[in-house]
């Protein structure tokens, strides 16, 4: 710039006061106040995935105390030993024809018959975990029983206890998970969605002729995705520790927001992607879905990812979610330290950074 | 009226084409500071491709721009502060007041908040201040938009069809704004479809058809060149064709239901002779405007 160029320059601001704000601060206000007017992007970003937890926090409320019911008929030391052993519900039946008839019909898994010292157990075939379940469990009683009766102290004893201090319930698994389904969703949509929004509207370019850097423009954008992820996750932790929910956080728990944000940019970079790309807000919203759902449940968003087959276990590790996913349960449930965010955080940098690669040489200022 | 040293724009013998579509062929123009200057001509004359490659949004196939006395391209960032561009459509930050939208491009280009207040007060919108741009009428997402394109107080201003879908009273009420502008010591660029708008406000006006211009000059001195004939048009039960055809100077008569129109290249000895008869009752007179000017030159009526 010219003495003259800078002088007018120094004209202009010398008559505006108040003092104008950095055009990085003035960007981030103007995206920000737009995402927050935005009654869908609203909902969608905060009060959607909330009725997700609110829905399958209900539903599984309970979900591991729930007991198992064993038909029984007959008495003896056996079946007093199951009623004690408080694994099982017993139900009385009256005879064993009876009790057959009901395991057929599926309203008992399995029932047990005492007559004298013969013990029989019948079972469904149907449920091949809770048949297992069931025939260890009545074995274990059994072979009690049998030392017992031998009158002998066993020679092995077996100490179990947990180590968690509960199972995993529901609400402990399903925060860190649909937390990062809506960390996700607002990360990619918002990118994808203003990219495609400010390349139709020509913002992208004037703001392309405007003074200002593209790193400036990015960086504010970023920024307010950083900031909606935070406020997502507050909302989100605090709505899960109501005592209705009752999430308990373990004592790291705050290891969970860096990796948050690592989290939110490789999303942020994957809706680059996706604006880039999309000519349209529709074409961005279809494309932006068929990342993020699949990216949701194969990432164990919805459901413990040890549930599902191992192929598509080993396919999960190639999405950002489930890294994020599995590093936010370590240290908000599962009680572990900052070890447990090391390889997860190094991965979602690394996503970010190719990803975000990419997404820089598709990038396009308007469309062609 | 040639251009001179102190050029505002120099556009030198552009061309620009979009796969087999000509969009520019070798334009050439120059623009003075100060200077109100038009590109007028239908949708797909080009008007806009030269607008862009004169701001520096495109690179041309071939052919030179010197702006502000450097090249806008590639983007330049020393000459981005001294000019403002408002862009075909509303580029705007979704849900943002008219005020914040100020504020937010001011910010940019180091601009604080009462020159948002001074923008609001010359395109009118002060009332609208907080109004979001969605719920803006298009006449006041317009003029949004114009004062979006000034809040850095720029040199010279590009406005590509800012009165275009507007209706006529918006129109005349940009007019107002535009004029205001120029009164500021601004060079404008800007293109339009409406001939009569181009001729109500631009020094100079370059007519643009299928990528080329084919006439550049003051609008008089357009349609002084023209030596297109003067219309006298008179209500009909006036007069007969056959005695306006026997008046002095009279090129051709038309009839139509309502009206009576005399083509004449000497209008004043034809209007004392119908003085004379007594025969002015519903006289108007209609001299040649761009439009005529526009049929001349491309041999097609204009269309909008």
């Amino acid at each position: 710039m010219t003495a003259v160029d800078e002088r007018q320059r120094d004209e202009a601001t010398e008559r505006s006061r108040p003092v104008a704000a950095h055009p990085f601060v003035s960007l981030s206000r103007a995206a920000f106040k737009g995402f927050v007017r935005d009654k869908a992007a609203m909902f969608f970003t905060i009060l959607f995935p909330l009725m997700f937890l609110v829905i399958l926090g209900l539903l599984f409320g309970d979900g591991g105390s729930s007991q198992l019911k064993l038909g029984a008929v007959g008495q003896g030391p056996v079946l007093t030993a199951l009623e004690r052993s408080d694994a099982v519900e017993l139900v009385d039946v009256a005879s064993a024809d009876e009790a057959e008839q009901q395991v057929k019909a599926g309203d008992l898994p399995a029932y047990v018959a005492q007559r004298g010292d013969d013990i029989r157990l019948r079972f469904a075939a149907s449920d091949r975990t809770q048949a297992g379940t069931v025939v260890g469990l009545v074995r274990g009683v059994v072979s009690d029983a049998n030392v017992r009766a031998t009158g002998q102290p066993p020679q092995f004893s077996l100490d179990a206890a947990r180590v968690e201090d509960e199972s995993l319930r529901p609400i402990q698994f399903l925060t860190p998970g649909l937390l990062a389904w809506a960390v996700s969703m607002s990360a990619v949509f918002g990118a994808a969605l203003t990219l495609v929004m400010w390349r139709k509207n020509q913002v992208l370019r004037r703001l392309r002729l405007a003074p200002v850097r593209p790193m400036t423009i990015l960086g504010a954008r970023v920024t307010v995705s950083l900031g909606i992820a935070v406020l997502q996750g507050a909302v989100f932790v605090g709505v899960a520790m109501l005592p209705v929910f009752g999430l308990r956080l373990s004592g790291s728990w705050w290891l969970a927001i860096p990796l948050l944000l690592l989290g939110t940019l490789s999303f942020f970079a994957v809706g680059m992607l996706v604006g880039a790309f999309a000519k349209s807000e529709e074409a961005a919203t279809g494309a932006a879905n068929l990342i993020v759902l699949p990216m949701a449940f194969l990432s164990g968003a919805f459901f413990p990812i040890d549930q599902v087959p191992q192929w598509l276990q080993t396919l999960s590790l190639a999405f950002p979610m489930r890294h994020l996913n599995e590093g936010m349960s370590a240290v908000l449930v599962r009680d572990q330290g900052i070890d447990a965010i090391l390889l997860p955080a190094a991965i979602l940098i690394g996503f970010t950074v190719v990803i975000g690669f990419v997404a820089s040489r598709v990038f396009r200022w308007e469309d062609s | 009226m040639g251009p001179t040293g102190d050029a505002a724009l120099d556009v030198d013998d552009i061309h620009m084409s979009y796969g087999d579509v000509k969009a520019v062929a070798g334009v050439s123009f120059s623009v003075r500071q100060g200077e109100f200057f038009g590109i007028l001509g239908p949708n797909g004359a080009g008007k806009t491709t030269t607008l862009e490659i004169a701001e520096g949004l495109r690179e041309p196939d071939a052919g030179s721009v010197r702006l502000l006395g450097t090249s806008p391209w590639p983007r330049n960032v020393a000459v981005l502060p001294r000019i403002g561009v408002q862009l075909q459509a509303s580029a705007f930050f979704e849900k943002l007041s008219a005020r914040e939208q100020l504020e937010t491009f001011g910010a940019l280009y180091g601009v604080g908040g009462d020159r948002a207040t001074e923008m609001l007060d010359l395109v009118g919108l002060r009332d609208k201040a907080d109004t979001r741009e969605n719920q803006l009428s298009g006449g006041q997402r317009q003029r949004l938009s114009i004062a979006c394109a000034l809040v850095h107080d720029p040199d010279i201003v590009f406005l590509d069809e800012p009165t275009a879908g507007l209706d006529p009273q918006s129109r005349r009420n940009l007019w107002d704004v535009l004029a205001e502008i120029k009164g500021r010591g601004k060079t404008i660029v800007y293109t339009t479809h409406y001939l009569d708008e181009a001729e109500a406000l631009c020094d100079r006006v370059a007519i643009m058809d299928h990528g080329q211009i084919l006439a550049l000059d003051t609008p008089a001195a357009l349609v002084r060149d023209l030596d297109s004939a003067t219309h006298v048009v008179l209500e009909r039960d006036g007069f007969a064709v056959a005695e306006a055809r026997a008046l002095p100077g009279v090129d051709d008569v038309v009839e139509d239901e309502a009206s009576l129109t005399i083509a004449t290249r000497t209008p004043a000895p034809v209007l004392a002779a119908l003085a004379e008869r007594g025969a002015l009752s519903g006289l108007q007179v209609r001299t040649a405007t761009l439009e005529d000017v526009f049929l001349e030159l491309t041999g097609r009526e204009y269309r909008a």
